[in-house]
């Protein structure tokens, strides 16, 4: 089968529409965490793909990545750590329960 | 000699501002230091106006040359205002007027006020107010002058109210400002228009530019400006309808009203008006109007005079009379008489507020005359003194008030027959009252067994006045005052016989009338006043002003303030209140959409992120289409 930008593109959207479901279900901070992540990749899967395909291909898409990859790994330190906070706060980590700002 | 005296002339009202500001600092607490300190600084003013006047009479400053020294005070927009000494012969005269009734009324005060816990402050106060009152005199542009206008109405609201545990002297003190702040609101319109038709409030420029402004645009502008500069006189030397601060202002100390109230602060306004005499001049209907207000107010006041019991209230009511005098003299074209009654009223009528002073002081404060009586053996001097003020003030030769007073007679007589009478009846009235007040307290039945002394300090200024009462007048007019204090030409000085002869006569008919009326009882007073009946009820009750005031203020002010209250609660705060809730209501409703779910709000921003997706793609689809089929 001959894999173009277009499966690429296809798998991408999935993944996002994956994570994005596991955001607005999910219950859990930590799923949701996960889930986020899971939306990174998608976009990161765009760059790499959008650079693969160029005429003339370079590997700006690539580097914009790795940038991506260290940024998202960088958020999740500071999102754990402000679950753990939430926990050491609320005794919990269903999102339900925590809803302090309701109007 | 000469030039330090004009070149230093600003110290004049320098010197007892000084005088207020370490009294009321440092010295309140100590009574003879802080007299001393107003007394130096009184003598000092007192010594360098006679210097200045010396210096004027020898270096030949005249009316249309005057010397004038100033340094720019403010400058904004454009505008330039200074502030400054101009000496002219009116300036000068006034000075020394001021600066020596200032210093004779501190002496006074030093015996006066003795025991007094408001000593220290009483001098800090009289030496602000020479302070002003001899700043206004040298004013060199209406600016500057409205300012100590200002100043010296603030030391008469505070000199009014000096006792102020007494609930009258604070009524009467806020009766005094808020009345003359009337009229000063008009004169403070009319300083702001002569700057917005002319660009200059400067005395001298104005001098030079109004000649040429009227023969380009005529008088009708200048009328009306006029009339607004010359409410604040009406309101400052009570002129009728505003006259009815001053008799309350009596509630002050005797000396106070003597200086303030009778001899300085009063004629500020008359002053106003001859020192803009250039403008009112150009003026014939306005100085018609002063005329006959002039006129009018000193036939009024004379007949309230008449009736009144309290000592003080009467000299309040001759003042607001002569005034009047003065107005009309200012009004009939003669600055000359004007300036010489203001002169000798200052000297007479200051002697018998002080006069009176004492004689209250010694009976233990009693204000009717009706209950002194018999004080002409037990107080010499007093009554020696205050006979001489009389007959001063009721115009008998070779009294002051004799010249002066013919002066403004015979000016009003050549230029109208109504005002002459009304003024020689008024002078008759005149002589009448002032005879009766001497007559009923210094004879008549002794009513007080034991009379206190009157200090020396109180003597002595009572006896340099009855002398200045006595011969300031004749003075005056062998001196040639009419060369020195003019506006124009000089007037020739004639003594009119007939007109003098007939005021004199009617003068001492007066007096005699009295003398049968309260001392040789050969026609009862009570008995009059009974016939009068209706006349003399309406004069008593001083013809129902206050009350008439009273009722407009209760019809107009109250009214206005029910109706601003309404308006205040109801709708002003109504929209106010209205607003906060409409607030709380909406934010209550919009609350509800958050929810605190992070997981609603982030479905919230997909949806938006999906419309904008849409549209995005919509449009986009649009702009393509049209660039296929060529639509660009």
């Amino acid at each position: 089968m001959h894999v173009g930008l277009t499966q690429v593109l296809i798998l991408s959207a999935l993944l996002f529409c994956i994570g994005l479901y596991g955001i607005l279900v999910k219950r859990n901070l930590f799923a949701i965490l996960m889930c986020i992540e899971i939306m990174l990749n998608a976009v990161n899967i765009n760059f790499a793909a959008f650079n693969y395909f160029l005429p003339m291909p370079d590997l700006s898409g690539q580097v914009m990545m790795i940038f991506s990859i260290t940024v998202a790994a960088a958020e999740v330190a500071v999102g754990l750590a402000i679950i753990f906070k939430i926990y050491h706060d609320f005794k919990t980590v269903n999102i339900d329960k925590i809803n302090n700002m309701k109007g | 000699m000469e030039l330090f005296a004009l070149n230093h002339a600003w110290l004049i009202p320098l010197v007892p501002a000084a005088a207020f500001i370490i009294i009321g600092l440092f010295f309140k607490e100590f009574h003879q230091l802080s007299a001393g300190i107003a007394v130096l600084a009184g003598t000092f003013s007192f010594i360098m106006s006679a210097a200045v006047v010396m210096a004027v009479l020898d270096a030949g400053i005249s009316v249309e040359m005057p010397f004038i020294q100033k340094i720019q005070w403010i400058k904004i927009a454009g505008m330039h205002f200074s502030m400054g000494v101009m000496i002219d012969p009116l300036s000068a005269m006034m000075l020394v007027v001021v600066s020596l009734v200032a210093l004779l009324v501190e002496i006074y005060s030093i015996g006066y006020m003795k025991g007094d816990k408001g000593y220290g402050r009483f001098f800090a106060y009289i030496s602000l107010f020479s302070a002003s009152m001899l700043g206004l005199n040298i004013a060199v542009n209406f600016l500057q002058m409205y300012v100590f206008w200002e100043l010296v109405g603030l030391c008469s609201y505070l000199l009014i109210g000096f006792y102020y545990y007494r609930i009258s002297a604070r009524e009467a003190a806020k009766k005094a400002f808020i009345t003359t702040r009337i009229g000063d609101f008009g004169l403070l319109i009319g300083i702001l228009s002569l700057q917005m038709v002319f660009g200059t409030v400067d005395f001298m420029e104005l001098r030079h530019i109004l000649p040429v402004y009227i023969a380009a645009n005529g008088t009708g502008l200048l009328t009306i400006i006029g009339i607004l500069l010359f409410i604040g006189p009406i309101g400052k030397s009570g002129q009728f309808p505003l006259h009815v601060w001053l008799p309350d202002a009596m509630e002050g100390p005797a000396p106070v009203s003597a200086l303030i109230h009778a001899a300085t602060m009063v004629v500020a306004g008359v002053y106003l008006v001859a020192r803009s005499y250039f403008l009112f001049a150009q003026l014939p209907e306005l100085l018609h109007l002063i005329a006959w207000l002039g006129a009018f107010t000193a036939f009024f006041a004379a007949s309230i005079a008449i009736t009144q019991r309290e000592i003080k209230r009467i000299l309040a009511y001759s003042t607001i009379s002569q005034l009047g005098y003065m107005m009309m003299a200012l009004g009939v074209g003669s600055l000359t008489a004007s300036m010489f009654h203001l002169l000798t009223h200052a000297f007479f009528k200051s002697l018998l507020f002080l006069g009176a002073g004492a004689v209250m002081h010694a009976i233990n404060e009693e204000a009717d005359i009706f209950k002194m009586g018999g004080l002409r053996k037990k107080m010499p001097l007093v009554f020696v003194t205050m006979t001489i003020g009389v007959l001063a003030i009721s115009g008998l030769p070779p009294f002051a008030g004799f010249f002066s007073k013919d002066e403004i007679l015979a000016a009003a007589a050549a230029v109208s027959m109504p005002l002459y009478i009304i003024g020689t009846i008024t002078a008759f009235m005149t002589a009448f009252y002032m005879a009766r007040l001497l007559f009923v307290v210094f004879w008549g039945k002794e009513q007080h067994g034991h009379v206190h002394k009157t200090s020396y300090f109180m003597q002595i200024p009572l006896a340099v006045l009855s002398i200045l009462a006595a011969f300031a007048g004749a003075a005056g007019y062998v001196g040639g005052f009419g060369d020195w204090v003019r506006f124009g030409e000089a007037m020739p000085e004639h003594m009119n016989i007939g007109l003098a002869g007939i005021s004199t006569a009617l003068s001492v008919a007066a007096i005699a009338l009295a003398w049968h009326i309260y001392v040789s009882k050969k026609y009862l007073s009570d008995i009059i006043a009974q016939k009068m009946g209706f006349i003399y009820t309406v004069s008593f009750n001083k013809y129902y002003i206050d009350e008439f005031y009273a009722i407009l203020c209760r019809i107009f002010i109250d009214g206005i303030g029910k109706i601003m209250y309404f308006i205040d609660l109801y709708i002003i705060d109504g929209i106010v209140n209205t607003m906060a809730a409409l607030t709380v209501y909406c934010s209550r409703i919009f609350s509800k959409l958050q929810t605190g779910q992070i997981q609603t709000y982030v479905a919230i921003f997909f949806c938006g992120v999906i419309i904008l997706l849409v549209y995005t793609i919509v449009f986009f689809t649009k702009i393509n289409e049209l660039a296929a089929g060529g639509g660009f």
